[in-house]
């Protein structure tokens, strides 16, 4: 396969991961917003955006409200839902030959439907936003019902996982840096609680495991350690290893062994991870080394497969 | 023109078919139908009125979601558009073609031996028989190809040749497209609509197979690998996503199971080209490349050029990958050489010419000139080095300021500009709003030359789909059709 293909298809599903994150995201903080009441909310605005993994400026800061806003639709703005969804389509329309064209016709309307509701107010916006969802699971299902499990395909699954991966470890990370545990169900924090799990799709899986009884400590194991729940860390770590793993046996690469080392390592230290030592030893300083890791997994796919050295390439 | 002639109007759809002096494909002067359209006119009377639009909605929805398109120059988004083709079959008797395909050949023949020459010895500029200035001075020519063989003597690969047929029903040439041709691909999804619309009719004529092009393209490129290798990598040289002819890139390399790449895809290396996959660097040995020659290679020609592979030129050079066509083959189908050909035919093959040209006037002469500038309502003039019909004059139809501009732009640059008499190009049946209408056409069929010749029976006709125009390019609102060869 062409590296300019499976880079194309890797960014394509990045993209509509992304999309899909941020649409789920500001869709709940929507939600959460009503019941919040009348009051200024660019301070909280802020904190979504950094859960979003977007750092603001005081300035910025100042007006983040205006910001989550533009990021619905915003084409100017690079991280916007409709920029992501442009960004996926165009890496789609470079390699229309290595995808079904079922896949092609969805993210074409896909593309379409988000163009055509560009406009509106922000209390319309979820209508909006739920379209995004739906569209990006419809794709996902397509994707897998459709394309040969091939080569190109483990590049879309690596490129989904991976950017989960980073997406729900900034998200918790932010969450628990900022949040105070809630007193009791009265209290409004324990709402922001309930989004977290919301954001991650993970609130009534996380009732069934543990009932709607909500302690911080359960909820970071549920979101960082769960090992068969799709939107915890761990397991989009371990779905990233598995991508990376069928790459290096489709392309029979003696260079491949590097990258997957480096997904093994992120996977083991998740499927290993005890929750009371984690949460000894900072959260935060636990997803920061989730995050730096999944990095260099995003490098070294890079350097073996796509952007790699002429000489590299010579000597093997 | 407007010939309307006294004898009975046929029957729905055909009620508002109108003859005029061009030749009509369908129907004779007289007024009868063409044996050879019989079965096809038959066919379409037999239908259910509105069937006809029915089974062309049916065609032009496949199209969509094939996302069958071409792509319009300067629009920011939703650039693609949908190719416009008609569902009617264009009709050549068996004799009407063989005579076509004995014209092609001789045409490519002497076309190829006429660029080995100019590129090695020069004999027919020697001999006088084309002026040494006219290929020196041609902006198409490669001097970096000079003393160079190309493999196999191939220098014309794929050539698609526009031919039109005058009022008197010859078939002359009007342009030889000796770089990178396109449209093949619409040909080939033309006929898979005819085939869905008239699968009876089709059954009936016993219509030649067009199916093989991509496999004879195929064997065409493996026949130019480079010396020792017997297994070559090929490979198809786009300028990407945003090219206009992208869709037939694309649709070429599925087809023929070649990979489909664009300059940043390859790199060289001590003379040889590679791929970058990731399984590593592969190596290519032929190129079938649909960039033009200007931006194969920054380090040689366009410096600002970002659509191609720099070292390309050196890898060619030393026989290391085979391009398709080979560079400077533009020389071969500049406007003003043109002209020419029927002597260059005569020069090298010593045969008359079977397919004539236009009557073609020089600028560079000057009472060509002065003739032609004195009386420039009556001609087409066209830009030697343009294609796509781009920097042309339509004479009828030129506005008086329009002909004051292109009067100035020849007195400024004889050299750059030919024109000829304006030709009533003939006439075919095309589906317009529900009802069957004659509209103009022109023929374009694909050569494929190598150590044999294989012209595939038909070709893309184009049309002009605006009635009156004369003007068949997609890029100046033409639609395609597809071509039937009878083989009794």
């Amino acid at each position: 396969m062409l590296s300019r293909v499976a880079d194309s298809l890797y960014w394509m599903s990045r993209y509509l991961e992304r999309a899909e994150h941020t649409a789920r995201v500001i869709n709940i903080q929507l939600n959460l917003m009503l019941e919040r009441g009348v009051g200024s909310d660019d301070a909280y605005w802020a904190h979504v955006l950094r859960t979003l993994g977007i750092e603001l400026s005081a300035t910025e800061a100042a007006e983040a409200q205006m910001l989550a806003v533009s990021l619905v639709r915003d084409t100017r703005h690079k991280a916007s839902i409709v920029s992501s969804i442009v960004g996926a389509r165009e890496n789609a329309r470079q390699v229309r030959e290595q995808i079904s064209s079922e896949m092609w016709e969805q993210l074409n309307r896909l593309f379409h439907t988000v163009r055509e509701r560009g406009d509106g107010s922000t209390w319309d916006a979820r209508e909006f936003l739920q379209s995004v969802k739906e569209g990006s699971h419809l794709f996902q299902g397509i994707t897998d019902s459709t394309m040969t499990h091939g080569e190109g395909w483990q590049f879309i699954q690596a490129g989904r996982f991976l950017e989960r991966t980073v997406a729900v470890s900034s998200l918790v990370g932010e969450h628990f840096r900022e949040l105070p545990q809630a007193r009791d169900e009265s209290d409004p924090v324990h709402l922001e609680w309930i989004g977290l799990l919301r954001s991650c799709t993970a609130f009534e899986a996380y009732c069934k495991a543990y009932t709607a009884d909500l302690q911080p400590d359960r909820i970071a194991e549920f979101l960082v350690l769960h090992p068969s729940f799709p939107h915890s860390i761990r397991f989009s770590a371990g779905a990233l290893e598995k991508a990376v793993k069928e790459i290096g046996r489709e392309v029979a690469h003696k260079r491949s062994s590097r990258v997957e080392r480096i997904a093994g390592r992120l996977h083991a230290t998740l499927s290993f991870g005890q929750i009371d030592e984690i949460m000894h030893g900072g959260l935060d300083t636990y997803l920061e080394t989730v995050l730096r890791q999944t990095g260099q997994v995003h490098s070294a796919l890079y350097q073996t497969y796509i952007a790699y050295p002429i000489e590299a390439a010579l000597e093997a | 023109m407007a010939g309307v002639s006294s004898r009975q109007a046929l029957p729905a759809p055909f009620h508002e078919y109108e003859l005029d002096a061009a030749h009509d494909e369908m129907v004779a002067p007289d007024g009868s139908v063409r044996p050879h359209y019989e079965r096809l006119y038959r066919g379409i009377l037999n239908l259910e009125p509105g069937e006809l639009r029915r089974r062309q909605q049916i065609a032009d929805l496949s199209f969509l979601h094939q996302g069958i398109t071409f792509t319009v120059y300067g629009r920011e988004e939703g650039t693609e558009r949908i190719f416009p083709n008609d569902p009617l079959p264009r009709i050549l008797t068996q004799q009407e073609w063989s005579r076509i395909e004995r014209g092609l050949a001789q045409r490519i023949t002497a076309l190829n031996l006429f660029l080995k020459d100019i590129y090695h010895e020069g004999r027919i500029l020697n001999d006088g028989v084309v002026p040494r200035d006219m290929i020196y001075s041609c902006k198409h020519f490669r001097r970096q190809m000079r003393a160079f063989s190309v493999r196999k003597d191939a220098y014309i690969s794929v050539a698609g040749t526009d031919l039109i047929r005058m009022p008197s029903g010859e078939f002359v040439v009007l342009e030889d497209n000796v770089r990178v041709p396109s449209g093949v691909s619409y040909m080939l999804v033309s006929r898979e609509v005819t085939k869905r619309i008239f699968p009876r009719t089709f059954r009936e004529c016993g219509v030649a197979s067009i199916e093989h092009y991509p496999q004879a393209l195929l064997a065409h490129l493996r026949a130019l690998a480079p010396q020792g290798c017997s297994e070559p990598a090929i490979a198809l040289l786009t300028p990407g996503v945003f090219n206009s002819a992208y869709f037939e890139h694309a649709f070429l390399a599925r087809q023929m199971g070649i990979e489909l790449v664009e300059g940043r895809d390859l790199v060289t290396h001590d003379n040889f080209v590679y791929m970058r996959t990731t399984a590593g660097l592969r190596r290519v040995d032929v190129i079938y490349r649909r960039i033009d020659d200007d931006f194969v290679d920054p380090l040689v020609f366009r410096h600002d050029s970002s659509l191609g592979v720099p070292g390309l030129f050196n890898a060619y050079r030393a026989g290391n990958v085979s391009l398709a066509n080979a560079l400077g083959t533009g020389v071969a189908d500049d406007k003003a050489i043109y002209a020419y050909v029927p002597s260059i035919i005569r020069y090298y093959l010593n045969e008359d010419p079977v397919l004539n040209n236009v009557e073609t006037y020089q600028m560079s002469v000057a009472n060509e000139r002065r003739m032609v500038l004195d009386n420039l309502e009556r001609y087409v003039v066209k830009a030697v080095g343009e294609s796509g019909g781009y920097g042309m004059l339509i004479g009828p139809h030129s506005t008086a300021a329009e002909r004051e501009d292109f009067r100035h732009r020849i007195e400024a640059d004889p050299r750059n500009y030919i024109a000829q008499p304006t030709i009533l190009l003939s006439r075919a049946p095309c589906l317009i709003d529900g009802t069957v209408q004659p509209r103009h056409v022109d023929l374009r069929p694909y050569i494929l030359y190598g150590e044999r010749i294989t012209i595939v029976p038909g070709g893309l006709t184009r049309v002009a789909l605006r009635k009156g125009s004369l003007v068949v390019n997609s890029s100046q609102g033409g639609g395609s059709k597809d071509t039937w060869v009878l083989q009794h």
